[in-house]
C-alpha cells in the first residue's frame, strides 16, 4: 500500500541506475540517516553512545570490510582483525607521531597501511582457495599479533604493550565527549558504508562477484585475477584498518594487541554470515546481531529472572541462548538476516492484496 | 646433537598431540563438507563429562563408556537439530551452525559440570625415559601410539568398508548421494558419533595433561595448520601435517626464536603451512578440485 | 517455513519491548558497588571464586552489621567474559546504577583496567585493581582515581628476588646464578622483563627471559631449553592453563618444583590441581593466604552459608586463594567507604568521595584485628603520593592437597621499583598533558 513502484518512471539510464531506484527506499535511507544524526542524539544517554552505539557501528564498518572481501569476492579470511590491528597502531604512531597532520588524514593513511599488510597476504589467494585460504589468513592473524606486541617501536616500547590514545582533534576542539565521539564515528561509517555500496554496484564489485561465483569463469571472460583478487584484499583491509582506528580511538582510548585477537576475527566473520554474506545491510545487522545480543540477553536476563536464579546460572544460560539462537537463525534463514529483510520487502510490496 | 634430537623428538610428539584434534575435523569435513567449529568444544565436553563422573566415584570404565553414550546422543541430536533442517546449504552456513553449536556446547557443559578445573589421572606415567643420553616422555610415545591405532583404524574404515565408501560420496556432493540411495541421515549420524569419540580420546589426553579445564577447547588452533598442512579430507594427511608441524615449530622456537625475541610458536605453524599451500594448494594429501567452466 | 518465520518476526518484537522495560530502583542509603564479573569463558573458575568471596563479605557485612554504618551494601553483576569491550560495556552500564552511581570498580583484568582508566578518570569513579593492572599507577599524583592496591607487578618481583636471595643465604649470593623468566606471551607477561633486567644488573646474577604464546598448553620448546640451560631458579609468570603444564613440563624435565617461584596468578588452586603430584613443593608469592581460620570468614560461614546464602554453590571452596582474595576485595571496598563515611557522613556517597576514602585508608594491624582478618591481609595505608601502600609478599608452597605459608610479609624493594614508577607515570602524564597533584611524599 505504502510501498508501490506504481508511477515511478525512469526516463533516463542515470535514473535507472541510481542507488535507490524506488522512491520509497530513497525515503526510507533519508529517514534512517535522519535518525541516526538528528532523532539518535536527542533521545540517547551517556550509555547508549559509549557502550552500544560507537562499538555497534564500528563492528558493522569492520563487518563491512570483511564482507566485501569474503562476501562479494569470496575470498574467505579469518584474519581480520588483524589488519584492524594494523589500521590501530598505524594510526597511533601517525597520530602522535606527526600531530600537525589532521586525524582525518592520518586515519585514511592508516587505512592505506592495513591495505598495504592486505595485499601482501592476498598474494596467496591467487592459488589457494576455500577453506584452505580461511586458515591461511589465520597466518596473517597470528603474525601480525607477534608483530605487535615483539617489535617495540610501535608499541612506544611500553612495558605492558597497552598504549593509550591521544584524543581525537578537529578545528581546534577535542572529539572527546560521548556524542562527539558518536558523530566522529557515524560520519566516517555513514561515508564509508555509502562508498561501498557504490563501489559494490559498479564494475569493481561486479568483477568481484564474477570471481566469486566462479573464478576460472571470470578469468576466461577477462577479468584479471591478480588484479582484482588484491583489489578486495587492499579495499576491504582498508575498510578494516580505519574501523580498527576507530576501535582504538573513539571506543576503547588504548591500543592493545589482545583486543584484536582471534576471537575478534571470528566475531566478524560471525557477524557477516548471520547478518548476510555479500549484502551492506546484513554487516550491520550482523553486528547488532553478535554484539548487542549478548548484552541484550544479559540485561534482560538480569531484569527478568535477577533475583530467582543464581548469578552463575544466568550467565550460562545466555551463553546457551546465544549459542542456540545462531543455529535457529541460520535454520531460518540460512542466506542470512538481510535475507529476512528483503523477504519482509517483497511482501509489503504486494500487501494488502497478495496474489 | 642430542640436544637437537630431543627437540626433534620432543616437536614430534607434540605433533601426534596436536593430530588428535585435526583428526575430529578431517573426519567430520570428509563426510560432510562441514569445518566443524564446535570439535574444540566438543573436546572439552566429552572430557568434562568423563572426569565428573569419576569424581562422583564411578568406575573408569563405566565412565567412559557413559561418556561414549553421551557423545553419541550429541551426534544424534545434532544431526536432528542443526543438520537435517540445513541439507544443501553453503558450507559456510554449515561452519557458522557449528559455531552456534560451540557456544551452546560450552554453556551447557558449565551449566552440567560447573566452571571449575578439574584433574585428570589416566594412570599413564609422566616419567621420562632416557634412550641414549636423549630424554622422550612416557605419556607422549603412548598417546602416539593411541593416535597410529586410531588412524589406522579410520583408514581402514574409510577405504575398504562400505560404510566408509558411502561416507566419501556423501562428502562429494550430497544430492547425488541421496539419489543414489545412501541414507544421509545415518550417515551423518555415524560420522558425528566416530568424530565423538575421536573428542573423547582428544579430550582425555590433553585434559589429564592440561586439567579438564575450558582452555581445553582452545587446542582447536593447533589444530588448524595441521589440517591445512596435511589437507581436509586425508586421515593420513592428519598425521604427517601433525609430525611435520610439531617438529618444525619446535625447532624454529628453541633455534630462531632467541633471535628474534621468542615466542613464534604460535604463528610458525601457519606461516609453514602457508608455504605449503603456495606449492601444493590442497594441502600435501588433500583432494584436489578439479574446476571446470 | 514460511509460517515459522512470521511467529519468528513476532517473536523479536515481542521480546525487544520486554528486554527495553529495564527495572531500576532507588532507594535511600544504599551504597552500590559495581561488579564487573566473570563467570563463564577461560578464566570462570578464578572469576567464579573471587567474585563468590566478594559478594559473600558484602552479603555477611549487610546481614551481621546492617551495612556500613546503616547504609546498606547493594550491587550488580555484569558479564564480562573477561573480554575487554564487554567490560567497557559492563563500566558504562553500571557506573550511574544505584542512588549515587557506582564507588569503585574491581575488573580483575588488566585489559579492562587500561581501557577504563581515561573514563573512570573523567567520570570521578575510583578503579581498584588489586595485584594487577597498571604497575605505573601507583603514582597517585598522575593517576587520582586508578588504585593498584597491596602490591603491583614490579613490587611483587623484586620481593621475588628477595626470596630467592634468602634462599640462597643473602643477596650477594645471587652473583652468578641463572634465573629463568618463564613469562606468558602478552602485555601481563612481559610486563616485568626491565625490572628483572634492573635486578640483574645490581645484584650480578644473569636473567633469560623465555615466552610461552597463549595460552601455553604447550611448553615443550622453552622447558627444554630450561633444561638445557640448567637455571638455578625458574620465575614463572603463568596465566590460566599455562601454570599447570608449566609444572608438569618441570616434572618431566626434572627440574625441581620448589626452584620454581610463581606469580599470585599462577598461586591458586586452579593452577596447580590439574598438574597433579608434579606441583608438590611449587612456591608461589601471594599477598594473601589460603585457609578459613580468620573470624571474618567464620562469620561468613555462620551468617552467610549457614543461611543457605551463599554465593559459591560448592561449599568446599571456600577458603581457597581465589575466594579470600574475593574477600580481601570486600575488606578494602567496605574500609574505603567506612573511611570516606567518616568524612562525608554516613549516607549514600559518590564515587569520588570513595575515592577520597580509598586514598586515605589505614588499616593497621589494630584494624586487622577489629575486623578479623589478621593474618590474612597485610596492614595497608595509601596516601596521594602512593596508592600502592605495602608491596609486601608472603610465599607460599603447595604440598600436594594445600598451600602453606612459608614466609612472613617480605618487603617489596620500593628503591628499585619507586623510581621506575615515577618515569613511566611522568612519560604518561607528559603524553596526556596531566599535570601531577602535588602531594606530600610519605
Amino acid at each position: 500500500m505504502f510501498y508501490r513502484e506504481t508511477g515511478q518512471f525512469k526516463t533516463s539510464y542515470a535514473a535507472d541506475d541510481a542507488i535507490f531506484p524506488i522512491r520509497q527506499d530513497f525515503l526510507g535511507f533519508g529517514i534512517i540517516m535522519l535518525i541516526a544524526f538528528v532523532g539518535i542524539p536527542l533521545v540517547s544517554n551517556e550509555y547508549y553512545f559509549v557502550a552500544i552505539l560507537v562499538p555497534f557501528l564500528i563492528s558493522g564498518l569492520a563487518a563491512l570490510g570483511l564482507n566485501i572481501l569474503t562476501g562479494y569476492a569470496g575470498q574467505l579470511s579469518l584474519g581480520a582483525a588483524a589488519f584492524m590491528s594494523v589500521g590501530a597502531f598505524s594510526a597511533w604512531n601517525f597520530i602522535t607521531r606527526l600531530p600537525e597532520i589532521p586525524f582525518v588524514i592520518s586515519f585514511i593513511l592508516s587505512g592505506l597501511a592495513a591495505a598495504a599488510v592486505g595485499v601482501f597476504f592476498g598474494i596467496p589467494s591467487l592459488r589457494i582457495k576455500g577453506f584452505y585460504l580461511a586458515v591461511a589468513t589465520l597466518a596473517a592473524q597470528f603474525f601480525i599479533e607477534w608483530i605487535f606486541t615483539h617489535v617495540g617501536w610501535f608499541y612506544n616500547y611500553d612495558p605492558s604493550g597497552s598504549i593509550s590514545t591521544p584524543p581525537l582533534t578537529l578545528f581546534g576542539f577535542e572529539l572527546t565527549s560521548p556524542i562527539s565521539r558518536y558523530y566522529t564515528t557515524l560520519t566516517i561509517v555513514s561515508v564509508l558504508a555509502l562508498l561501498a555500496k557504490n563501489m559494490m554496484r559498479c564494475s569493481i564489485g561486479r568483477d568481484f562477484m564474477a570471481v566469486r561465483d566462479m573464478d576460472i569463469a571470470a578469468e576466461v571472460i577477462g577479468i584479471p585475477m591478480l588484479k582484482t583478487k588484491l583489489l578486495a584484499f587492499a579495499i576491504s583491509s582498508f575498510y578494516l584498518g580505519i574501523a580498527g582506528a576507530l576501535w582504538a580511538f573513539t571506543y576503547l582510548g588504548n591500543v592493545e594487541p589482545a583486543a584484536f585477537d582471534i576471537s575478534m576475527s571470528l566475531r566478524i566473520l560471525f557477524m557477516i554470515i548471520v547478518g548476510g554474506v555479500g549484502t551492506i545491510l546484513g554487516s550491520f545487522i550482523g553486528a547488532a546481531f553478535i554484539l548487542l545480543l549478548p548484552i541484550f540477553l544479559n540485561i534482560s536476563a538480569h531484569a527478568l529472572l535477577g533475583d530467582l536464579v543464581s548469578q552463575q546460572f544466568l550467565v550460562v544460560a545466555e551463553l546457551m541462548v546465544f549459542g542456540g539462537l545462531i543455529i535457529f537463525f541460520l535454520i531460518i534463514e540460512p542466506q542470512g538476516m538481510a535475507r529476512l529483510w528483503q523477504i519482509v520487502k517483497e511482501k509489503i510490496r504486494m500487501w494488502p492484496f497478495p496474489y | 646433537m642430542s640436544f637437537f634430537m630431543e627437540v626433534l623428538i620432543a616437536g614430534l610428539l607434540a605433533g601426534v598431540m596436536y593430530s588428535l584434534v585435526a583428526l575430529g575435523f578431517v573426519l567430520i569435513f570428509k563426510a560432510s563438507g562441514v569445518l566443524n567449529y564446535a570439535q574444540g568444544t566438543m573436546a572439552l565436553f566429552a572430557a568434562l563429562s568423563f572426569v565428573s563422573f569419576v569424581e562422583m566415584g564411578i568406575n573408569f570404565w563405566v565412565a567412559l563408556l557413559l561418556t561414549a553414550i553421551i557423545m553419541v546422543i550429541l551426534a544424534f541430536v545434532v544431526e536432528r537439530v542443526v543438520l537435517r533442517p540445513l541439507v544443501n546449504q553453503p558450507l559456510i552456513t554449515l561452519f557458522m551452525a557449528t559455531i552456534g553449536l560451540s557456544f551452546f556446547l560450552e554453556g551447557f557443559a558449565q551449566a552440567l559440570w560447573g566452571s571449575q578445573v578439574h584433574r585428570l589421572e589416566l594412570g599413564i606415567s609422566d616419567d621420562p625415559i632416557f634412550i641414549g643420553d636423549i630424554m622422550v616422555s612416557q605419556f607422549d610415545i603412548f598417546a602416539g601410539v593411541t593416535a597410529a591405532a586410531m588412524v589406522a583404524g579410520l583408514a581402514f574404515f574409510f577405504s575398504k568398508t562400505k560404510m566408509g565408501r558411502a561416507l566419501r560420496a556423501v562428502a562429494d556432493d550430497h544430492q547425488a548421494a541421496l539419489s543414489i540411495g545412501i541414507p544421509l541421515r545415518h550417515i551423518w549420524v555415524l560420522v558425528w558419533v566416530v568424530a565423538g569419540f575421536v573428542a573423547i580420546v582428544a579430550g582425555l589426553l590433553w585434559g589429564s595433561r592440561l586439567g579438564v579445564q575450558f582452555a581445553l577447547s582452545l587446542i582447536i588452533l593447533k589444530a588448524f595448520p595441521v589440517l591445512i598442512l596435511g589437507g581436509f579430507e586425508s586421515i593420513p594427511g592428519a598425521i604427517v601435517g601433525g609430525l611435520i608441524i610439531g617438529s618444525s615449530e619446535k625447532l624454529a622456537e628453541v633455534y630462531l626464536g632467541p633471535y628474534v625475541g621468542g615466542g613464534i610458536e604460535n604463528f610458525f605453524p601457519y606461516m609453514l603451512a602457508l608455504a605449503f599451500l603456495l606449492i601444493r594448494p590442497y594441502g600435501l594429501f588433500g583432494e584436489v578440485h578439479i574446476e571446470r567452466v | 517455513m514460511l509460517g515459522l518465520k512470521k511467529w519468528f518476526l513476532i517473536g523479536i518484537s515481542a521480546s525487544l519491548v520486554g528486554g527495553a522495560t529495564m527495572i531500576s530502583s532507588a532507594a535511600a542509603d544504599e551504597q552500590f558497588v559495581p561488579l564487573p564479573s566473570y563467570r563463564v569463558g577461560p578464566y570462570a573458575a578464578g572469576g567464579t571464586g573471587l567474585y563468590g568471596g566478594f559478594i559473600d563479605y558484602m552479603n555477611m557485612i549487610n546481614i551481621r552489621d546492617g551495612g556500613i554504618n546503616g547504609v546498606k551494601l547493594t550491587w550488580e553483576e555484569c558479564e564480562t567474559e573477561y573480554s575487554t569491550p564487554r567490560g567497557v560495556e559492563c563500566y558504562e552500564r553500571l557506573k550511574n546504577k544505584g542512588p549515587t552511581g557506582a564507588s569503585v570498580f574491581n575488573f580483575v583484568s588488566t585489559g579492562m583496567t587500561y581501557a577504563v582508566i581515561e573514563r573512570a578518570t573523567n567520570d570521578k569513579i575510583p578503579i581498584m585493581s588489586m595485584g594487577y593492572g597498571r604497575t605505573d599507577a601507583s603514582d597517585g599524583r598522575v593517576f587520582p582515581y586508578i588504585f593498584p592496591i597491596i602490591t603491583n607487578y614490579w613490587s611483587q618481583n623484586t620481593a621475588k628476588i628477595k626470596f630467592i636471595g634468602m634462599k640462597e643465604g643473602g643477596m650477594d649470593k645471587l652473583k652468578g646464578k641463572h634465573i629463568v623468566n618463564l613469562h606468558h606471551g602478552s602485555g601481563y607477561g612481559r610486563e616485568t622483563i626491565p625490572v628483572l633486567n634492573k635486578q640483574a644488573e645490581i645484584y650480578g646474577f644473569k636473567v633469560s627471559h623465555l615466552e610461552v604464546p597463549h595460552p601455553g598448553a604447550d611448553q615443550k620448546s622453552q622447558w627444554l631449553q630450561i633444561r638445557r640451560m640448567k637455571p638455578d631458579w625458574v620465575i614463572l609468570r603463568g596465566w590460566g592453563v599455562m601454570n599447570p603444564t608449566a609444572l608438569k613440563e618441570a616434572a618431566r624435565m626434572r627440574f625441581p618444583a620448589d626452584k620454581i617461584v610463581g606469580v599470585w596468578w599462577s598461586g591458586a588452586e586452579e593452577d596447580v590441581i590439574p598438574a597433579g603430584k608434579a606441583a608438590k613443593g611449587f612456591i608461589a608469592a601471594g599477598f594473601h593466604p589460603a585457609g578459613t581460620d580468620f573470624p571474618a570468614i567464620q562469620d561468613i560461614i555462620k551468617h552467610v552459608y549457614d543461611d543457605g546464602k551463599g554465593n559459591l554453590s560448592d561449599k568446599k571452596r571456600l577458603g581457597t586463594i581465589y575466594w579470600n582474595r574475593g574477600i580481601i576485595h570486600g575488606v578494602v571496598t567496605v574500609e574505603a567507604i567506612r573511611t570516606a563515611q567518616e568524612k562525608f557522613g554516613k549516607k549514600s556517597l559518590t564515587g569520588e568521595q570513595v575515592r577520597w576514602g580509598l586514598e586515605n585508608i589505614n588499616i593497621d594491624e589494630g584494624r586487622l584485628n577489629e575486623l578479623g582478618v589478621a593474618g590474612l591481609m597485610m596492614p595497608i595505608k595509601l596516601s596521594c603520593y602512593d596508592h600502592e601502600g605495602g608491596g609486601s609478599v608472603k610465599f607460599q608452597q603447595w604440598d600436594g592437597s594445600k598451600w602453606n605459608v612459608i614466609t612472613d610479609w617480605i618487603k617489596s624493594d620500593q628503591s628499585i621499583v619507586r623510581p621506575m614508577i615515577e618515569e613511566s607515570a611522568a612519560k604518561y602524564a607528559k603524553e596526556k598533558g596531566i599535570t601531577p597533584r602535588d602531594c606530600p611524599k610519605t
